[in-house]
């Protein structure tokens, strides 16, 4: 096959008669081949298994005795009766709301400060961003450890007479505290997509502005911002994504407690399916999650469309 | 200059959760358990020791847990890499037919994040007699959601490139494939960076899979490994815990620094930018 597709594309035909394998032809055999694995990853680890979300969702399957039987809309019936629903889903919404409003902002904050053309900023964009290369649980184990009650943050707390509270066990502060370990986490990845964008604005923008008269803050919001929408419009849509995805974190740090304070809804679905074996009750929970980033996606998209600045 | 000092003084400030988080992490390792918890704490260990590094290897077959996770993240790169390059130059240089409609298909694979088909993932590979091997961890992320934005980021960076390129390597005999492996490829450096190493540390990272799919210590990745630290009463043991964190850690934190500038500005360049 290959050497057929290696032949030189020349086109002349024997006298009277249409070569079979055009250009065209050759392009489109060349083309599904090559796209051949991708599709079919889709279709196999993709498409089908979210077809099979929707089947799971209409039969209670028991894995220990082995029965798969159709029970309608039970599992549907089952999730409006859910009282540990609600404050899953609001949960799930403040992690997601609180990560991405800290996360662009902090990491707006860094690009910013690193772009003023400072010596040694290489060195701080490199310690900002390392983290990032860090085994997710092993920076969220040291977190775990320097959360405990008598871990080092509250010893350092302690060190000004500040007594802190148990982070990771109080209904208050768990949330917080795994919100802040993920922010360190990952926030370098957006800082550097930032300082891309931003070290993409033309000076003389700036240059003009401020001979108008601008003042610093009306000169990073009306000449900044619009200019970097689109990189702020792409990082918020990987973060919250992202966020939507969280499950090491909690499964380490609080399990989803105290009560179902940090019970995010990936988290309710991995314990309700893999915990619990309610599969089919899981599946209706990862239909839930689905549509969560399905709307969200379309929402953003229609959003890109209002304010983001595109160049003529 | 006052400006300047400020400047410096918020970045160093910032940077203590950063970077705090793994000094405590290296030094408590070495630090006996009876010194973890000292009040106040000790930024150095005041009696260094390397008990906790003979733990992780004592409880847990952890080489070989490394050498899993290794391996399975090294084949889950090159997988990747085969796979999205050639669909991403598809998609960017060649017109043929349907591709419109592939490219959509493909790309649905970004709103179905894993975490939405982990369950009939599961029952699938149960089905082949799959479960407790690495094969779910190797497949899904190469094939499946997690390949699509490599997909994407290669074909972004194809489309850049200009079609005198193809037009040349055509008048020297080359069909598709040879203009795919001889003249585009070559010039893909900087997306084929920032795809290998998104793709390794997303495989360095994954917990959901590893803990769904496997059961036996002997099959374990890291991250799963580094949580079964723990005493008699379930608690974890911390100074072992983050001798082993330290080690999962470590090397590709060195890596990263040696190649900061590749990691940093090639993620930044590429079709990510938006």
């Amino acid at each position: 096959m290959t050497l057929l597709l290696d032949k030189p594309t020349s086109r002349v035909a024997p006298a009277g008669k249409a070569p079979y394998w055009t250009m065209r032809r050759r392009d489109t055999l060349a083309g599904w081949l090559m796209v051949a694995p991708q599709l079919a990853g889709i279709v196999v680890f993709v498409l089908v298994p979210l077809g099979l979300v929707v089947w799971y969702s209409l039969h209670e399957w028991n894995v220990l005795a082995g029965t798969f039987n159709f029970v309608g809309a039970e599992n549907y019936k089952a999730m409006a009766s859910d009282a540990r629903l609600g404050p899953v889903l609001r949960a799930t919404g403040l992690f997601s709301v609180g990560l991405v409003v800290l996360n662009l902002s902090l990491a707006l904050f860094l690009a910013v400060l690193l772009n003023q053309k400072l010596r040694g900023t290489v060195v701080f964009r490199t310690l900002f961003f390392s983290p990032v290369v860090v085994t997710l649980v092993a920076w969220t184990i040291v977190w775990g450890f320097l959360l405990q009650d008598n871990g080092g943050v509250n010893a350092f707390l302690n060190l000004f007479g500040i007594d802190g509270p148990n982070w990771l066990r109080s209904g208050g502060t768990a949330m917080v505290s795994v919100i802040v370990v993920q922010l360190f986490k990952n926030v370098g990845l957006n800082m550097v997509l930032f300082l891309a964008a931003l070290q993409g604005v033309p000076a003389e923008l700036y240059e003009a502005a401020r001979i108008d008269g601008a003042s610093a803050w009306a000169r990073f919001r009306r000449v900044t911002v619009p200019l970097i929408s689109p990189t702020i419009l792409l990082t918020m849509i990987l973060t919250i994504v992202g966020s939507l995805q969280v499950f090491a974190q909690i499964a380490v740090l609080t399990q989803g407690g105290p009560g179902t304070s940090t019970t995010v809804l990936v988290y309710y679905l991995y314990q309700q399916a893999f915990q619990f074996h309610h599969f089919g009750y899981g599946a209706t929970l990862s239909l839930v999650l689905f549509l969560i980033v399905l709307v969200l996606t379309a929402v953003q998209w229609r959003m890109r469309r209002r304010w983001v600045f595109h160049e003529a | 200059m006052r400006l300047k000092l400020l400047v410096y003084g918020v970045l160093l400030v910032c940077c203590v959760p950063f970077v705090f988080p793994i000094w405590w992490m290296a030094t408590t390792s070495l630090k006996p358990v009876s010194e973890i918890f000292a009040f106040p704490p000790t930024l150095l260990p005041t009696s260094p020791t390397l008990e906790a590094y003979r733990q992780v290897f004592e409880l847990q077959p952890f080489g070989r847990q490394y050498l899993n996770s290794l391996y399975i993240a090294l084949v889950v790169t090159i997988g990747t890499l085969a796979v999205s390059a050639l669909a991403g130059y598809a998609f960017a240089r060649i017109r043929f037919r349907g591709a419109g409609i592939v490219f959509v298909i493909v790309l649905s694979g970004l709103l179905v994040p894993n975490e939405v088909t982990i369950i009939p993932l599961y029952r699938m590979f149960d089905t082949f007699g799959l479960v407790d091997t690495h094969w779910p961890l190797i497949l899904i992320p190469m094939l499946g959601a997690p390949s699509v934005l490599a997909t994407f980021i290669m074909r972004q960076f194809f489309i850049t490139l200009p079609a005198e390129l193809e037009e040349a390597g055509r008048v020297d005999g080359l069909g598709r494939f040879g203009l795919f492996w001889r003249v585009c490829l070559p010039l893909a450096r900087p997306a084929i960076g920032a795809v290998a190493i998104f793709t390794f540390l997303h495989s360095w990272n994954l917990y959901l899979e590893p803990i769904v799919f496997l059961s036996s210590k002997q099959k374990f990745t890291i991250p799963q490994a580094l949580t079964q630290y723990v005493d008699a009463y379930g608690g974890p043991m911390w100074n072992t815990q983050l001798a082993a964190a330290t080690l999962s850690a470590l090397p590709v934190l060195i890596i990263f620094v040696l190649a900061q500038r590749q990691f940093v500005e090639g993620l930044a360049q590429t079709g990510l930018k938006g």
